[in-house]
């Protein structure tokens, strides 16, 4: 079903704001499906031709962009989307044994092996509730803190099997639950969308600047004294 | 002699408002802006040129004479376009220094962006990584507000806007070309070169493109002088940079030291192997390059010694891996990787990672036959140099390199029928999990 005039004229606000910051229009396609996905929860067919009729493109150029990029998703999914790093360091430090516990605990069944159930070789299962997507994610640029999981697309460092069921029990509860480095309250899934389509929540300066793991070689630095050399000086 | 770690860029991480304005300028931020916009664009380029800055993205192009591929005089909109995608297995030191950070990699935009002329700049950061979007957002605001950005820049005259573009998760985007693509609201697809970027580029427009990194060294390069810079690591690989310990080790995390650093250096700073464990093997620069094994604890990570050993320095990550690690299996787990991210542009990469994914998968279950190890490799062969782009090159090496020292390990799994290894003895929190570990047996 199109969008009704009151999302409509919502959506064109955003849209032209994110239009017109650059230099080409069509640059604008990526924000602009976040922004979709922020009122659907997904990419639809009519978040497609939003899309397209926005910027004059067609209908296949548009759902061309969405297939290519694996943030998007094409269906209905969970209010959070609860992903659990099985790429190399992360799965061997325990991500493949967290994945698999956290899919037994919340009764999914299927497609066991390495590769699959990601967003990428298919559907990524949800709790009847609504509330718990799970898949498998690619490497998140957070190997220090491994192994790692993201929901929503904040960090969760250094899980265990069961500080990762807790996560889960505790998201499908509506218990607050608190990323590792980020804001202090966690977006939904459409809240987090909106931030990628460009348009920031008031929680950029919660959280640390940097966890532990960021902070390792500056530590240790200053326990031993050592610094870069200061500039014009002897050393 | 320079100190075994030389923080600059982490240097006042721990400062808990580090990534605001008042931050940052507490710790001298935004000193080194008025001195670049005070000098010709010429000298901003010779000094980043003269300091030896490479690229720390991976290539390790010298920095200045990228800058310096520009036309001068031109009467065409320029561009500058720092790749904020970091998605490289092992990489995880962009990400932390922005949302530590952020006002650093706008500073060094800026001074970019005077340097080649551009009066906009993108920042295209993988979507992944919300609260660092967030922080950088929050930067970027702060600077307009302190007219540090938008209209004649701190009365020089000079203008830039910069935009904040959030990826939406493909590992393509970090390959330059393909990132245009994809800032240009299509498939992140690779394109031909020539022409480069610094003639047509976005909009097919002269524009630049450079890693963070690389972008936030320039404030301290042109506040320091280009001396100093040079001064720091090797004869041909200059500068500090920061290395990232992941895996089996006792302290993993971001280490800035000059670059030459050796893996027994960092480890011997930060407590070693996890206690009770031996180094099996290593990377130096992430997964698309040659692993490593303990001959390379004393090889000089800088660009030379790293491809002279048959890898690469790339972003300097080091993912470290004890004699409970199944070499398949990790090669497994690449593989998938580079197999879900092929674009499908070409089809060696295409097709080549596809089947290396299912001979190795069957290799790991035990199931391989004798000539899967030769097939696997003729695949690689296939693949590197006639892929169109670098994602294609980076296919081989780690598993050319795994069959150089591991050979036996994909044997076994073969007589064995099945992995050797108990996957439970590589957790942090596993213990033995049914299966006794067999570590003395395939010890490298």
């Amino acid at each position: 079903m199109p969008f009704t005039e009151e999302v409509r004229a919502r959506l064109d606000a955003d849209a032209d704001a994110i239009i017109g910051q650059y230099p080409g229009a069509r640059s604008a396609l990526l924000p602009l499906l976040h922004l979709v996905q922020a009122e659907e929860g997904y990419v639809s067919l009519d978040g497609v031709d939003y899309c397209a009729e926005k910027l004059g493109l067609t209908k296949t150029e548009v759902t061309g962009v969405v297939s290519f990029y694996t943030m998007y998703k094409r269906e209905p999914a969970g209010e959070y989307s609860v992903g659990v790093c099985t790429n190399a360091v992360c799965a061997v430090l325990g991500g493949d044994q967290i994945y698999a516990d956290v899919k037994e605990h919340l009764g999914f069944t299927g497609g066991n092996g390495p590769g699959q159930e990601t967003a990428h070789h298919g559907a990524a299962p949800t709790t009847p509730d609504g509330k718990v997507t799970l898949e498998r994610i690619e490497c998140n640029a957070a190997c220090d803190y491994a192994p790692v999981m993201m929901v929503n697309w904040e960090y969760f460092d250094n899980q265990t099997p069961q500080s990762a069921k807790q996560l889960v029990d505790d998201l499908r509860a509506g218990q607050p639950v608190r990323p590792t480095r980020g804001p202090s309250r966690l977006c939904t899934w459409r809240e987090a969308s909106r931030i990628l389509a460009g348009f920031n929540d008031d929680q950029a300066t919660d959280g640390p600047a940097a966890g532990t793991a960021s902070l390792a070689g500056l530590r240790i630095a200053k326990e031993h004294d050592w610094s870069a050399p200061v500039p014009g000086g002897q050393s | 002699m320079t100190d075994t770690l030389t923080p600059v860029l982490t240097a006042y991480w721990d400062e808990p408002d580090i990534f605001t304005l008042e931050g940052y300028r507490r710790t001298g931020g935004y000193q080194a802006l008025p001195k670049a916009l005070a000098m010709t664009r010429r000298d901003v380029i010779t000094a980043v040129k003269d300091s030896g800055l490479r690229g720390r993205g991976g290539a390790g192009f010298p920095t200045g004479v990228k800058w310096g591929f520009l036309p001068e005089g031109d009467t065409k909109p320029h561009y500058l376009v720092v790749n904020a995608d970091e998605s490289e297995p092992g990489a995880c030191k962009d990400m932390p220094l922005i949302m530590a950070n952020p006002h650093v990699l706008i500073e060094g935009s800026i001074i970019a962006s005077y340097a080649i002329g551009a009066s906009h700049a993108f920042i295209y950061i993988r979507g992944e990584v919300l609260h660092v979007i967030r922080r950088l957002r929050h930067a970027v605001e702060e600077a307009y507000e302190a007219g540090l950005l938008g209209k004649d820049i701190l009365g020089s005259g000079f203008d830039l806007e910069i935009i904040v573009h959030a990826g939406a998760g493909a590992y393509i985007c970090g390959e330059e070309t393909a990132l245009l693509d994809s800032l240009e609201g299509k498939r992140g697809l690779p394109r031909n070169k020539p022409p480069f970027p610094a003639v047509a580029g976005v909009y097919a427009l002269p524009t630049n493109v450079n890693n963070v990194e690389s972008i936030a060294s320039a404030p301290a390069i042109i506040l320091n002088g280009a001396e100093w810079f040079a001064g720091i690591g090797t004869e041909k690989s200059k500068g500090y940079g920061m290395f990232s310990l992941s895996g089996h080790v006792t302290t993993p995390g971001q280490y800035e030291a000059p670059l030459g650093t050796t893996l027994r250096q960092l480890l011997d700073v930060g407590g070693g192997i996890r206690a009770g464990h031996q180094l099996k093997f290593w990377t130096a620069g992430g997964s698309s390059a040659g692993i490593l094994t303990d001959e390379h604890l004393d090889m000089p990570m800088d660009f030379e010694s790293v491809a002279a050993a048959g890898s690469g320095l790339g972003t300097r990550s080091v993912q470290v891996f004890d004699e409970t690690t199944c070499v398949v299996r990790v090669m497994l787990r690449w593989m998938e990787f580079y197999q879900h991210e092929s674009c499908g542009k070409c089809t060696p990469c295409r097709e080549g990672t596809y089947w290396l994914v299912r001979l190795i998968e069957r290799l790991e279950r035990g199931q391989g036959t004798d000539g899967d190890i030769d097939k696997v490799l003729d695949i690689c062969d296939n693949i590197v140099g006639r892929a169109f782009c670098a994602l294609g090159d980076s296919v081989g090496p780690p598993l050319t390199s795994a069959v150089k020292y591991f050979r036996d390990e994909f044997l076994r799994h073969q007589k064995e029928g099945g992995c050797p290894f108990d996957p439970a003895a590589s957790t942090l929190f596993g213990g033995s999990g049914g299966k006794a570990p067999r570590s003395k047996e395939i010890e490298s």
